[in-house]
């Protein structure tokens, strides 16, 4: 009976050994990283791990449970205006924020004020897109809308929100977003200490956010949003009531993806409208699928990856970017379907490093 | 005898095409029953308006005295009915043992699947039916690298391993050799000792080996009811359905 568990967890950690141990060496490449590159470098990379942060969630509603979000920027830019309420009433010191004034409002409105606690503001930053996805989800996946009519969905949601942060200048900033913070719990935003202790904290909430969702695809829980993935209704008679795992995923990637932005706002300086926009809500599916969807560290490697040639090439290249995104996220479809740790996965399995579960773990259907 | 599932005076329609057209009938504890008829008699609906996939237009269908009309579908596998489609439906990316996994286990709340392991009696159970159903020895491998005939008995493994009290299975032998369809049918036999069976089948052979009361249904109807015998021996089911099945005069 032991021999039995054994065994069955003999072919799948040693898989997932691989991927924790690729995990600790991205950690702790990260985390020398600032010893050998410029500070503004290391600023950008803390960028990219808080886009790490949102992909895992991603990866988990998508590339676990076959869902696909194509609305996820809401979700991270509700994390980041939480944050950044705080980080301007901070800047403000008891004043009313540039912004508010100018566009003539007196007071501060009450859904403010509670922001100017730090702590209040970074649980708001999970809270509120935990509670937007609870209830999106519950009208969407309660009444079966699935697939694509899912994807459209949450690209109405998308829309929506920008034109509601556009719309209401008095009290998110409009089109210019919320910038101009001076300082964090006090530490100077300008001081090259606060940067670093802010890069190493979002370092820490990757491993934290890494280590959880590890934890959770390793449950039985990790097999049924697989299965409801690959035969929604088989796991229904199975006595599953998928509507309610399908919440609690998207609920869960909502949370991780307001953690990302609360955690993006003090290190970029700036959340707008746009970063809610759909077209970064695609390109954060471009991360996971680049990096390889079904697995968590494809996820993590996506992000980081994508986002830093992003950055090389629009230095160099401005105009080239799109193209480049355009054309890569093609091979990927074409070429490599489980991303670049399907492509490392197969190599490896051809020469017997890994034990392969034969072909391909599932084919490039978009919204299944 | 008491029946376990009473059908009443049921239903179903689509946009006013009647798939089901007020049936009759009920299901005694330990029966393999089976419903044949022609296709598109309304056998595979029967099954749907049973295991609540489709809502019925009227009359119901009660289960040891539960309509199960207000139930959702993961509901009435939970108070004891469990379905096999007619294409195999298994989990491909995962080991035959994870596929058992998923079925066996009782609580299906959110809150066990995130903390709660197997109990070494599920174990042992999951064993048990892999033994039975033969796939033992493949219980590691995924059901890609398994044969139709070995997918379809996967798929009755994961049913009884709800410990269902009522099985419904949509032409568990369709595409299975004579061998195959011959273990099947032993298998049946095996599971209705504590498990009754409703079975939809076009194989006549299946069905006169294993049927114990056989309901023939057409254009939504039910058109007779029986032993195998006297099914086989009514003019118009056999005007209808195995005259035309070729089985007598192939």
């Amino acid at each position: 009976m032991f021999q039995v568990r054994d065994s069955r967890f003999g072919v799948r950690s040693l898989v997932k050994s691989k991927e924790k141990f690729v995990f600790v060496l991205i950690i702790v490449v990260l985390a020398l990283a600032p010893l050998f590159i410029s500070d503004f470098r290391v600023n950008l990379l803390g960028k990219f791990i808080a886009y790490a942060i949102l992909a895992i969630g991603l990866d988990l509603i998508w590339g676990y449970t076959g869902i696909l979000s194509l609305g996820h920027g809401v979700y991270f830019g509700l994390g980041a205006y939480c944050m950044a309420m705080y980080l301007k009433l901070e800047a403000a010191h008891g004043k009313l924020p540039d912004f508010m004034s100018w566009s003539g409002l007196e007071r501060l409105p009450w859904f403010w004020r509670p922001f100017s606690q730090g702590f209040f503001a970074l649980a708001m930053a999970m809270l509120i897109p935990t509670l937007l996805a609870f209830f999106i989800g519950f009208l969407t996946f309660k009444n079966r809308i699935r697939g694509v009519y899912f994807s459209i969905l949450s690209q109405a949601l998308s829309i929506i929100f920008v034109v509601l942060f556009v719309g209401q200048q008095a009290y998110t900033g409009g089109t210019n977003g919320l910038t101009n913070y001076k300082s964090i719990l006090g530490f100077s935003l300008s001081n090259a200490s606060t940067k670093l202790f802010l890069y190493y904290i979002s370092i820490a909430l990757l491993v934290l956010a890494f280590g959880f969702c590890s934890f959770l695809v390793k449950q039985r829980i990790g097999r049924i949003l697989v299965a409801i993935r690959d035969g929604e209704n088989r796991v229904r008679f199975s006595g599953y009531n998928p509507t309610t795992y399908k919440i609690f995923v998207y609920c869960l990637s909502a949370a991780l993806a307001g953690l990302a932005g609360a955690i993006y706002v003090p290190q970029v300086g700036i959340i707008s409208p746009a970063e809610m926009g759909i077209v970064p809500s695609i390109e954060m599916i471009i991360w996971v699928a680049i990096g390889g969807r079904g697995t968590l560290i494809g996820a993590v490697i996506g992000a980081i990856l994508v986002n830093a040639l992003k950055s090389g090439i629009s230095e160099s290249f401005p105009d080239v970017w799109s193209y480049f995104i355009g054309f890569a996220f093609i091979v990927i479809v074409l070429f490599m379907p489980n991303g670049i740790v399907g492509l490392v996965k197969n190599i490896a399995g051809r020469f017997g490093w890994i034990k392969s579960k034969g072909g391909g773990r599932y084919g490039f259907d978009i919204a299944n | 005898m008491d029946s376990i599932l009473q059908i009443d005076n049921l239903t179903v329609s689509f946009d006013g095409f009647k798939a089901v057209n007020n049936v009759n009938t009920g299901i005694d504890k330990g029966e393999i029953r089976f419903f044949i008829g022609p296709n598109g008699a309304g056998k595979t609906t029967l099954l749907d308006a049973i295991c609540g996939r489709v809502k019925p237009q009227s009359g119901q269908v009660t289960f040891f005295e539960k309509d199960l009309a207000r139930y959702a579908e993961h509901e009435i596998v939970n108070v004891g009915i469990g379905r096999k489609f007619q294409v195999p439906s298994v989990f491909t990316n995962m080991t035959v043992y994870e596929n058992m996994e998923l079925a066996v286990v009782k609580d299906r709340s959110l809150y066990s699947s995130l903390f709660q392991k197997l109990k070494k009696e599920q174990i042992a159970r999951i064993e048990d039916i892999l033994v039975t159903i033969g796939l033992y020895e493949k219980r590691f491998s995924t059901p890609l690298a398994l044969s139709h005939g070995e997918k379809q008995w996967l798929e009755i493994g994961m049913l009884l391993a709800q410990e269902p009290k009522l099985m419904l299975l949509d032409e568990p032998v369709a595409g299975m050799g004579r061998a195959e369809t011959d273990k099947t049918g032993e298998l049946l036999k095996k599971i209705a000792q504590n498990c009754t069976i409703i079975v939809v089948e076009h194989d006549m052979e299946f069905v006169r080996d294993y049927a114990s009361k056989v309901t023939v249904l057409h254009e939504g109807a039910i058109l007779d009811e029986g032993s195998v015998y006297d099914v086989q021996n009514n003019q118009k089911v056999i005007d209808v359905y195995l005259g035309r099945g070729g089985e007598r005069d192939a």
